[in-house]
């Protein structure tokens, strides 16, 4: 497999995001609450990772602490070569602007821009004007080409959720953040989704993680790291959605023993 | 039912905060306006009874200065019999006019109208009842005088210093001789009093030998109606007696009619607030109603009636208004409070007393919030009850149907078309169409407020690209969020609009008029200087023949102000001036005739009584003057109306035969070398240094119009604040809402690159586009009514010219702007602030 447009020049894999002994604590003494423990975990550049776990495992509080959306108790965290513990609120934000892209799980466009505005709103937001190539590379690829002029109000579930893609594509980011991004679709939508983030990485070189606890959508990803009780606790190269399903079964089983 | 209200107005307390606070200045400007009319009631009340209480039995003689058949008052030999009767105890005479004590650098010591004097009546005990002296005694002589305690403080005068007292007369140097304190009315809401002893002061102000007023005190015992029927024989026919009793309710009478105009003045601008206030209240309630949309249908599902609905909102509004009322009417107490000191700062002198609280502001500081709460929450209301129980199973809002959008704006459109057909034709109606424009004023008001949301649309477009390139995407999505809810941004830029359109037609109409007037006033007065009296009284002519005899005075001409009844019921306002002044001292604008009809023994009448009788240059008229001779006059010239001539103007001697005293207001005064500083000193010395008289050039004139028109304009600034501060309330308000209803989308932009400054400014641009809006339809609005209300009067106002002031429109629309940037501060900070990981994940 090619990594277009990226020709490494190592032969080892660059890497997108780190976080070394990460850890994020609520409270004190006897109210504490441990988000995450001591967790190290490398996203390498032309990656799909799924981060998966049961509910209060620290999946989208490790995601939002990578994604410089959180804040984080010891560790450190890098994206690309910025380190983000040392970073104001004013530079993190325009780190998210430059750096990073953004799927939420309830599309979160915005209702008074049509599908294009909403698409290039992180370029607006830096005042830079879009790559018009890549623009429509990314355009293409979600299939928008003839609803662009739409408000999202006009838009299906599905057909909002690709101008999601391509509003967080749109940037180039060096790293792509999905948090739950077929949770509200339907199954079909959903697939089509996930198949555009895959594409993303494939075909375009981008560097995508996404949180999910559907199995079939973490069968997409290239790798999944499983999380439990705020540690990183299994991995999987190359899932399968049923070998996802029975590794999470065994999180069920052992919640119900313990 | 009422749990769930009284539950669901604590459980959204911030989200009312405006609310109660718009409900609350309303309440408190109504409930303070009655407090404060009350008490200052009282405190007239009790002063027309304390300066009441030397009198039993209270005579007054008018006297015109015309009259030379009557006597010109009370003689002593009159007050003498009146003295002898059986059951009076003491007489005090009085005789009272113009005087004023000056300051040690000859600045007169009260305001222009309040420097009063009269005299020392000093009864058989060596004391007069009305006046008790702290410090030394009554003036006996000439050149001795006596001042009211306030003044001699305020002049650091003691006894046996010299004052200089001006009156109608060149000033005087005077010897104090007493200081006394009195219940006198003027003297207690800061005025001045000199007193003279009895013949300097009959002599100065009425004639040897007489008097204009007596107070006659009772032996005890008497029955003063007993008393009032034995004096009243004894009156010349020009006095009429009044028992104490009587005298009080008159005074009570007039008292409250005074009060009662204030009092309706100050509600009308209270009622304006809590109109303003309507808007805001009602987008509060339809947020709310939005929100619990899920849960209002959940109640129409398990069995709730639209009825109940309905009335869970209004009651809902009945606790909102209960709460804001209470707490507006203790600030309202607190108003009242301030009110004293407040109108003593700008000058108005008005009598202290103990604050009264009557059952009638209370009660009305209730009804008047409840009601207006409620009413505004009325309309959501009924649209809650619409919400069908289905919408309780699904997430989806009820949509507003875009029928009533258009049924709204097609009643908007009528009314705000039909409205300004209305006010053009009642401009074309001329004097007659002031009320049809009322009309049509009202009718496009409430149109425009009705279409506001439809305006907002394109008006807010068009500076879309402004914003676009002046703030990039804080500016894009500022426009289009201000957009979003037509109705609410309409709502709110109603209360601004309301607000702006009085604020600016006012301002229009008074620099309109001020304009007019002064351009009139130079036109009509070629002489360098206009000589009159601070108290507006006429002066004597021995200050006319003072003026004359100035270093470097051309010449120096006095008007006559007389009058003359022409035909059946016409009174015609007569001016008097020599011929020669004519053209170097004032300037008749002549429509039709001769230039100077006074030279050839003929008299001017203005255009408009020309217009109403048809008379014509060459005609004569027949005019009965005030001693009822009569004279036939040929009508030389027709003239402009002028403020600064009566309906006539005549030669000086035909006038002045008829006049006992002549009415000498205003001296013009030319001189050589015009208008300077020695010219002036020149005309100050020669009348004595007198700090009575008012010397001013033109340009001073006009200031002193233009300042009376600034002062007006500054009242109703002041009284309208009210109003605009609650709609500053509502802009506030519409922000928080949206930035609450926007939670995701703030807290998704952070998220993907924008700034805390950046969300900051999207809605602080949203606010100011807002304000904007509002404040471009009133100043629009107000600017349109202005020139029809002035189309109406430009026939009674020479040199009518429609002035718009532009500068002051700019400062409105800036100030406008201002108000949105500080109006957003709030939720601004609240937008920046966002948790935006809970924003995010908020559904």
């Amino acid at each position: 497999m090619t990594t277009y447009p990226y020709p490494t020049a190592h032969q080892t894999v660059a890497v997108a995001a780190r976080a070394t002994e990460l850890s994020k604590v609520y409270g004190h003494g006897e109210t504490q609450v441990v988000a995450l423990d001591r967790v190290s975990v490398d996203f390498r550049q032309g990656e799909f990772t799924a981060i998966m776990g049961p509910s209060g495992s620290g999946k989208s509080t490790l995601m939002h602490c990578v994604a410089g959306l959180d804040s984080f108790s010891s560790g450190s965290v890098r994206i690309g070569e910025t380190e983000l513990g040392t970073l104001k609120d004013k530079q993190l934000t325009q780190l998210r602007r430059d750096k990073i892209g953004f799927i939420f799980q309830a599309f979160n466009l915005l209702p008074t821009l049509n599908a294009l505005e909403n698409i290039t709103l992180p370029m607006d937001i830096a005042g830079r004007k879009p790559d018009k190539a890549w623009l429509d590379k990314v355009i293409e690829m979600v299939g928008l080409s003839g609803r662009l002029k739409h408000r999202p109000s006009e838009l299906s579930g599905g057909q909002q959720q690709r101008v999601a893609v391509a509003r967080a594509l749109a940037s180039r980011p060096e790293i792509m953040f999905g948090d739950e991004p077929t949770g509200n679709l339907d199954s079909r939508s959903g697939a089509e989704v996930l198949g555009f983030l895959r594409n993303s990485v494939r075909e375009l070189g981008q560097t995508v993680v996404m949180v999910t606890h559907d199995p079939v959508a973490a069968s997409y990803a290239d790798r999944v790291i499983f999380l439990a009780d705020g540690r990183i606790v299994d991995e999987m190269i190359k899932p399968t959605a049923d070998g996802v399903l029975d590794r999470m079964k065994d999180f069920d089983t052992k919640g119900r023993t313990s | 039912m009422f749990r769930t209200a009284l539950r669901n107005v604590l459980a959204h307390k911030a989200r009312l905060l405006m609310t109660i606070l718009a409900v609350m200045l309303g309440v408190a400007f109504v409930s303070g306006t009655l407090i404060y009319s009350d008490t200052l009631n009282k405190a007239y009340g009790n002063q027309a009874t304390k300066s009441l209480s030397n009198v039993s039995v209270g005579i007054t003689s008018h006297h015109a200065a015309n009259d030379t058949k009557q006597a010109p008052g009370l003689s002593e030999k009159q007050i003498g019999q009146i003295a002898a009767l059986d059951g009076v105890e003491s007489v005090s005479p009085r005789v009272n006019g113009f005087a004023g004590a000056a300051s040690r650098k000859g600045e007169l010591l009260a305001e222009g109208w309040s420097n009063n004097g009269a005299n020392f009546s000093p009864g058989k005990d060596g004391k007069d009842p009305f006046y008790a002296f702290t410090d030394g005694n009554g003036p006996t002589k000439a050149g001795e005088i006596a001042l009211d305690a306030e003044t001699a403080k305020k002049g650091g005068y003691k006894v046996g210093d010299k004052v200089r007292v001006a009156t109608n007369k060149p000033a005087e140097e005077n010897t104090l001789t007493g200081v006394f304190t009195t219940e006198d009315g003027l003297v207690n809401a800061g005025g001045s009093l000199v007193l003279f002893d009895s013949k300097t002061a009959q002599k100065m102000f009425l004639a040897p030998g007489y008097y204009s007023d007596l107070s006659v005190t009772a032996k005890p015992g008497t029955d003063n109606d007993k008393l009032l029927a034995e004096i009243k024989p004894l009156l010349p026919e020009n006095a009429q007696a009044q028992t104490a009793a009587e005298l009080a309710a008159e005074q009570t009478r007039s008292i409250k009619q005074l009060t009662d105009g204030l009092t309706q003045i100050l509600l009308a601008f209270a009622a304006i607030a809590l109109f303003v206030g309507i808007f805001l209240i009602a987008n509060t309630f339809t947020m709310l109603v939005a929100q619990r949309t899920k849960e209002l249908a959940l109640m129409r599902a398990v069995g709730a009636s639209r009825k109940q609905i309905t009335r869970s909102v209004l009651l809902e509004a009945m606790i909102v208004g209960l709460v804001a009322s209470v707490v507006g009417f203790v600030i309202g107490v607190g108003m009242a409070a301030g009110m004293g000191p407040l109108m003593d700062l700008i000058g108005a002198q008005l009598p202290a007393g103990g604050m009264v609280i009557t059952a009638t502001p209370v009660l009305t500081a209730l009804a008047v919030g409840v009601l207006i709460t409620m009413l505004a929450a009325w309309l959501p209301g009924r649209r809650a009850a619409k919400i069908p129980p289905v919408a309780a199973m699904n997430s989806v809002h009820a949509t507003e149907t875009v029928k009533s959008l258009v049924v709204r704006n097609t009643i908007g459109a009528i009314l705000a078309l039909g409205g300004g057909a209305v006010i053009v034709g009642g401009a074309a109606m001329g004097k007659d169409g002031r009320t049809v424009i009322g009309f049509g004023a009202f009718l496009t008001l409430l149109g425009v407020i009705v279409l506001i949301p439809l305006l907002s649309r394109p008006l807010i477009r068009l500076i879309q690209p402004l914003l676009n390139r002046a703030f990039g995407i804080s500016g894009k999505l500022a426009g289009l969020n201000s957009v979003r809810n037509p109705r609410r941004t309409g709502a709110t830029a109603s209360a601004l609009a309301i607000g702006l359109t009085l604020v600016t037609g006012l301002t229009v109409l008074g620099v309109t008029a001020g304009d007019s007037l002064d351009r009139a006033t130079r036109k009509d007065i070629t002489a360098d200087y206009q000589v009159s009296m601070a108290n507006m009284s006429a002066m004597s002519q021995s200050t006319v023949d003072a003026l004359a005899k100035a270093p470097g005075v051309v010449s120096a001409t006095p008007k006559l102000s007389g009058g003359a009844q022409a035909g059946q019921n016409d009174y015609l306002g007569i001016s008097g001036i020599e011929p020669k002044a004519l053209g170097p001292a004032l300037h008749l604008n002549v429509l039709d005739g001769s230039e100077n009809p006074l030279a050839r023994g003929e008299v001017a009448v203005t255009k408009a009584y020309a217009d109403s009788t048809g008379l014509k240059v060459g005609q004569t008229l027949d005019l009965r003057y005030e001693d009822d001779k009569k004279s036939s006059v040929k009508v030389g010239a027709i003239f402009e109306d002028s403020d600064n001539f009566g309906d006539v103007v005549m030669d000086v001697k035909e006038l002045l035969p008829h006049y006992q005293t002549p009415m000498y207001y205003e001296a013009f005064v030319k001189m050589d070398g015009g208008e300077s500083a020695a010219n002036k000193q020149a005309l100050v010395d020669a009348t004595g240094k007198n700090p009575a008289m008012v010397i001013m050039d033109k340009n001073e004139i006009a200031a002193k119009m233009g300042g009376m028109i600034t002062q007006m304009l500054n009242m109703m600034y002041g009284l309208l604040a009210m109003a605009l501060v609650i709609a500053v309330l509502g802009v506030v308000n519409t922000l928080a809402m949206s930035v609450f209803e926007r939670q995701q989308e703030i807290g998704m932009l952070r998220a993907i690159g924008l700034d805390r400054g950046r969300v900051k400014s999207m809605i602080r641009l949203e606010s100011v586009v807002i304000s904007l809006f509002g404040a471009v339809v009133g100043v629009g609005l107000g600017t349109f009514i202005a020139w029809a209300i002035g189309q109406t009067v430009k026939h009674n106002i020479p040199e009518y010219a429609l002035t718009i002031p532009w500068g002051r429109v700019g400062i409105f629309l800036l100030l406008a702007g201002v108000v949105g940037v500080l109006a957003a501060m709030w939720p601004a900070r609240s937008a920046a602030r966002l948790n935006m990981l809970a924003a995010i994940k908020a559904e």
